[in-house]
């Protein structure tokens, strides 16, 4: 057991756990963030998906002790207040899920890819998204949510602003 | 509890799905169930028709006396005005959700945001056999709008009975009801204040007719669409309970394999619970890591038999038939005309064999489980196709009566016909049970691999004759172990054997989505191509000759014209078809394939798929469903195979086990037919049966290969 400092969605957490432990479990049973998914275990799925320093990463084989200097964001951090990112209304307005088991961690890679290229074409999408599953296969709405949440927040993200 | 009720609950293939009819019993009796819900109107309906009744488990007895027996579903509305709607169907992804509440809006004439459902809990909804078969909008949706629209004919008599005037005068709309003549109107609520009114409902209340549908029939949203998209829906898996601990149970190391011996002791001086209960061994913890290393350090010696494996899985399944042992009398054998003689008199007689593999569903979020106990009382909030069903698993596992236990099934990441039984269920009850705290199990996705049950693999061999003008005269089929969904041909062939052989399993087995129709569909439309090319004729035009049904012939013929069916082909490309008739729906599915020749790599590239399911319900989310369909149906088709050996799974990880990605996305195009003269039924297993033989034409279409195993290329195609 370790005390470990973690930087999550703009709060300050220190949580006692071994620092073997994965980021996922830590999110999720330590910190009752729940909002990110065990789909897989070994990075396969992109369930689990967060941002460290802006870069998505698979929580799930990210050890807890590897990110505590870091600045982690989850979905649950991701809107402002009542307002909604534009990936995640553009994913509402696109209609982009159906279980929704996917869907946070497709959000948080997106927001990942779109800060690196604000305006992805479609192999771009499906190259970047290609670690993401979902099962329900609802793949194409996710690029044309990709591609609206691209328009909607364009000149803002060109510019590098970000949260 | 013993290895039985963890490992081995009886499934059966799909075709007897619809067996589990728990006895029926409510905790309540009627007037005190209504009165939880406090003041206001109670709408409830009772069945009638012998086929719902069975489904919704009225038609058993019911020990008690305390609610009508038929009684599927209710309705509340309260003094400010809310609308809670009940139900035993459960939401998974396939968006029921929605598209129930959107029938009650129709119907009752209140904003959708004013209805709430609540779906899957043993003991406030009432019995359903579970969500499967593409049964909620055929018959679920219909009874909603029918106590909706009962409820509105009761709030229009309680204002006419105000106002003193006739019924017939009077309106429903926006939340009120209107009197045109009077130029006065009341509000709902105003209606309900003070009341205490519980009503069934009436026999024959007329419905609105598709056509005129304001919100039932438009693309609504789905209405909690906000809590996925900001990670706030709590799944089974994300439940917690003050003191809950994190249960993790000790796998065989084989299917079938029996506990020799255990020792424990290293589990319990890591603080861990430790439950060694027949072959059940497992243990709970405060963490989940504290969990999995104490399972890890029980040292277990176990038995098995040596086991088939996926090498001679065809060749297993061809001999170990169970024909004429069916326990359930299967009777799915279907005999017209003389089928030998045909055969032998026919111009072109064809034999082929089909094979289908074991698949995983791979739902996304793996089987979980929350138990507590309060006393001998047992709550489990659990991931379920079938909350009923696994409340009878639990009443059976603990032998405890079904009234001491409530399945809780909140929305959970997909099912796709694999959450049919309470596994994770039973564990967490145990251990909960021993530790007397709250007990979560969560599987890894190994463990779900390996432990949850599979769409039955099969053999098809299909035997026909053909006229050189293109009628079919015969038409034998034999389907072993696959399932029989799906296996009567919708062609008409005047002399039919169709045969489905029962097999003892060599992996556990149960439902998938669409069943075996999507191995029967791939045997059948893939030798249709096969007759078509044996009498020289076009593949679409020989499939109309032998068809009757209208409603297929359209889709076919939809789907023909959006794809473009008859331009002319590059190297490699391929165009093919597939389509037929399953859960009362009509699917035709048009594929275009890549084939490189060099690579043996198979990309397809454009689906197109026409769909009728009667009047339509949500227009974008049946796209939703259809496109899902297709993506899933693609892994199935391809790539997606279990492979075992003596009891043991050898690629079950999401790394070794390929499911459909982004890469693999095909142009989807969809063309909806809506037939609003046609009641509505559902749309999450049929559009998926037409993809497989689509693509399978299509190969053969680009390179003369033809391919009748699934998956079609798990390693490429090999053009030798």
């Amino acid at each position: 057991m370790a005390t470990i400092q973690l930087a999550i969605n703009g709060k300050s957490y220190q949580v006692d756990a071994d620092p073997q432990t994965s980021l996922l479990t830590v999110l999720r049973e330590h910190l009752d963030l729940t909002g990110s998914k065990y789909g897989c275990g070994e990075g396969q799925c992109g369930a689990c998906t967060v941002l460290i320093d802006g870069k998505a990463q698979r929580s799930c084989v990210t050890r807890v002790s590897a990110v505590s200097d870091k600045k982690i964001t989850t979905i649950e951090g991701l809107a402002a207040g009542e307002q909604l990112h534009p990936v995640q209304q553009a994913f509402l307005d696109a209609g982009a899920m159906q279980c929704g088991y996917c869907t946070s961690g497709m959000i948080m890679s997106a927001v990942a890819l779109l800060k690196k290229n604000p305006a992805p074409n479609e192999n771009e999408i499906v190259d970047f998204m290609d670690g993401n599953v979902c099962r329900c296969g609802t793949y194409s709405r996710i690029v044309t949510a990709i591609q609206k949440a691209a328009r909607m927040q364009g000149p803002t993200m060109a510019k590098g602003a970000s949260r | 509890m013993s290895a039985k009720t963890i490992v081995d609950i009886p499934l059966e293939p799909e075709r007897y799905e619809l067996r589990a009819a728990s006895p029926y019993r409510f905790d309540l009796d009627r007037r005190d169930f209504f009165k939880f819900l406090g003041a206001g109107i109670v709408i409830f309906s009772v069945l009638r028709t012998p086929v719902v009744a069975q489904e919704s488990g009225g038609g058993r007895q019911r020990r008690g006396e305390s609610l009508p027996k038929e009684i599927d579903a209710w309705l509340h509305i309260s003094e400010n005005g809310k609308v809670t709607v009940y139900t035993g169907k459960v939401e998974m992804g396939q968006n029921i959700r929605t598209s129930l509440s959107q029938a009650v809006a129709e119907e009752l004439h209140v904003p959708i945001e004013k209805i709430e459902m609540v779906m899957g809990d043993t003991q406030l909804t009432p019995f359903d056999m579970g969500t499967f078969g593409s049964r909620t909008t055929p018959t679920m949706n219909l009874q909603l709008r029918k106590v909706a629209a009962a409820a509105r004919d009761t709030l229009i008599g309680l204002a006419a009975a105000q106002w003193k005037t006739d019924t017939q005068q009077l309106i429903a709309a926006e939340g009120k009801v209107t009197d045109p003549r009077g130029n006065r109107s009341v509000e709902y609520v105003a209606l309900i204040k003070g009341q205490q009114l519980t009503q069934a409902l009436p026999a024959e209340d007329p419905l609105i007719p598709a056509g005129d549908w304001k919100v039932a029939g438009q693309s609504t949203p789905k209405v909690d669409g906000r809590d996925f998209v900001t990670g706030t829906h709590r799944y089974p898996v994300d439940q917690k309970l003050p003191d809950m601990l994190y249960g993790k149970v000790l796998r065989p190391a084989a299917f079938d394999a029996t506990l020799v011996s255990v020792d424990t002791q290293k589990a319990e001086q890591m603080g861990a619970t430790v439950v060694h209960d027949g072959n059940f061994v497992g243990v709970a913890a405060p963490s989940s890591r504290l969990a999995t290393a104490a399972v890890e350090a029980i040292h277990a010696e176990w038995k098995s038999e040596p086991q088939p494996s996926s090498k001679e899985l065809f060749d297993y399944l061809r001999k170990n038939t169970t024909d004429g042992q069916d326990p359930t009398g299967d009777g799915d054998r279907y005999d017209v005309g003389a089928v030998d003689q045909a055969l032998s008199s026919a111009d072109h007689k064809l034999q082929a064999t089909f094979t289908v593999s074991y698949i995983a569903h791979v739902p996304l979020e793996p089987r979980a489980a929350l138990a507590k106990w309060d006393g001998d009382q047992l709550t489990v909030w659990t991931g379920t196709q079938r909350p009923f069903g696994v409340r009878g698993q639990l009443a059976e596992a603990f032998r405890i009566p079904e009234d001491h236990v409530r399945v809780l099934m909140p929305d959970c990441g997909s099912g796709y016909g694999g959450k049919h039984t309470g596994e994770t269920a039973i564990e967490a009850a145990r251990l909960a049970r021993a530790a007397k705290r709250p007990v979560k199990v969560a599987w890894t996705r190994e463990e779900e691999f390996s432990w949850a049950y599979f769409r039955p693999a099969g053999v098809i061999d299909v035997t026909s004759g053909v006229r050189n003008d293109g009628t079919i005269t015969a038409w034998e089929m034999h389907n072993y172990n696959s399932g029989s969904a799906g296996i009567r041909t919708y062609y008409e062939i005047a002399n039919q054997r169709i045969v489905f052989h029962p097999v003892k399993s060599p992996l556990r087995q149960g439902s998938y989505r669409a069943l075996a129709a999507t191995a029967n569909h791939f045997a059948r439309e893939s030798h249709m191509d096969e007759l078509a090319h044996a009498v020289k004729m076009d593949s679409l035009e020989f499939r109309v000759k032998n068809l009757k049904d209208e409603r297929l012939r359209a889709v076919f013929q939809a789907a023909a014209k959006q794809f473009g069916w008859g331009k002319s082909k590059s190297p490699g490309q391929g165009f093919g078809m597939g389509g037929g008739y399953e859960k009362l729906g009509n699917i035709a599915t048009f594929a275009e394939v890549n084939v490189d020749r060099k690579s043996g790599e198979v990309k397809v590239v454009r689906v197109v798929s026409a769909f009728e399911c009667g009047a339509i319900v949500n227009p974008d989310n049946l796209r939703n469903q259809i496109e899902g369909s297709n993506v899933q149906g693609l892994g199935g088709a391809l790539f997606e195979a279990i492979q075992f050996e003596n009891g043991q799974i050898l690629n079950g990880r999401l790394s070794q086990y390929r499911v459909p990605r982004f890469s693999d996305l095909p142009k989807l195009e969809t063309v909806l037919l809506d037939r609003k003269d046609i009641p509505s039924v559902g749309a999450g297993e049929c559009p998926m049966v037409g993809l497989a033989p689509a693509i399978a034409n299509a190969i053969f279409d680009a390179v003369g290969v033809r391919l009748r195993g699934l998956p079609m290329v798990p390693d490429g195609l090999k053009m030798s």
